[in-house]
């Protein structure tokens, strides 16, 4: 059975971020995902700082999507019908 | 289907369907929207012709954010031949800023969670100026990973920075970005107990 390290609240707070961000590297001398989620079952302070980032990164994530104004959807339909057009009229 | 005999009406349905994502993201790079525009219709015709590149049809949405994001890293570097490059130690402040810690400071405490209560006011156009107001260097990787969703390898390789400089820019992107909405939050008289800021002078 591998040993778990117990986190301390500095060492949790270091690596939220790319756990968050699915990017901890395992066995790089770091924390793993299992010693991190371990940290935050029993630390009601990191728990809340880690729910508090997972939000504003959903927050952040959904500007990435707006109306679309009119004209730039009649433009990008005008581009998407020279690609079905005859070939001498594609890619020119 | 192979991806290198493409159906235009599969590839114009994608597009069509995604819209309103790389309009979105595209808004975000730019800042503006005409800019907006013209980069997603770069990126499409981009993406057309570059077609038989696409391996994977399940892989179109990370190949065509993937295509709007060079694009306009290409516009970008084309600008940036002028003698004038961000620094970017200059720009943003150096220091970890955590709004989570603000909000938890004592004499806030007496909301019952206040950093839930922040969020749940937070408005789009809030986040929107806040974002808009980073360098670009700490925008484009914060849009790269909190956006599109890319790992740090992936937006190390199109910016062609080490992992480290992703690391690195992106906790000073987020930093900055929670102090711009602290700082607005506070000005706006948002904040109960957080003095408004005096008023700046522009800067030019």
């Amino acid at each position: 059975m591998m040993n778990e390290k117990v986190l301390t609240c500095e060492e949790a707070l270091r690596f939220l971020a790319a756990y968050l961000d699915g990017e901890l590297a395992e066995g790089g001398g770091g924390a793993t995902q299992q010693e991190l989620e371990s940290h935050l079952a029993r630390c009601r302070s990191c728990y809340s700082r880690a729910d508090f980032e997972r939000r504003m990164k959903a927050e952040v994530a959904a500007l990435g999507r707006a109306d679309v104004p009119p004209e730039l959807s009649d433009r990008i339909g005008r581009l998407l019908s020279q690609f079905t057009a005859p070939s001498d009229t594609q890619e020119s | 289907m192979t991806v290198t005999q493409m159906d235009p009406t599969w590839f114009g349905a994608e597009v069509q369907r995604l819209l309103p994502e790389l309009f979105g993201t595209a808004l975000r790079l730019t800042r503006n929207r005409a800019d907006a525009e013209d980069l997603v219709a770069d990126a499409v015709a981009r993406a057309w012709v570059a077609r038989e590149a696409l391996e994977r049809a399940d892989r179109f949405r990370g190949w065509m954010f993937r295509i709007l994001t060079n694009a306009f890293l290409s516009g970008r570097r084309a600008a940036a031949a002028r003698p004038r490059e961000e620094s970017l130690d200059d720009n943003v402040e150096t220091e970890q800023f955590s709004l989570f810690e603000r909000l938890h400071q004592p004499f806030l405490l007496w909301w019952s969670n206040p950093e839930r209560a922040f969020l749940d006011r937070l408005l789009r156009e809030d986040l929107e100026r806040a974002i808009d107001s980073l360098p670009d260097p700490f925008r484009i990787v914060v849009l790269m990973v909190d956006v599109q969703g890319w790992s740090y390898a992936d937006a190390a390789e199109a910016l062609d920075v080490p992992v480290g400089t992703v690391r690195s820019r992106l906790a000073r992107g987020r930093g900055a970005l929670q102090r711009a909405l602290w700082e607005q939050a506070r000005d706006a008289g948002l904040i109960a107990g957080a003095a408004p800021a005096a008023p700046r002078e522009e800067a030019r």
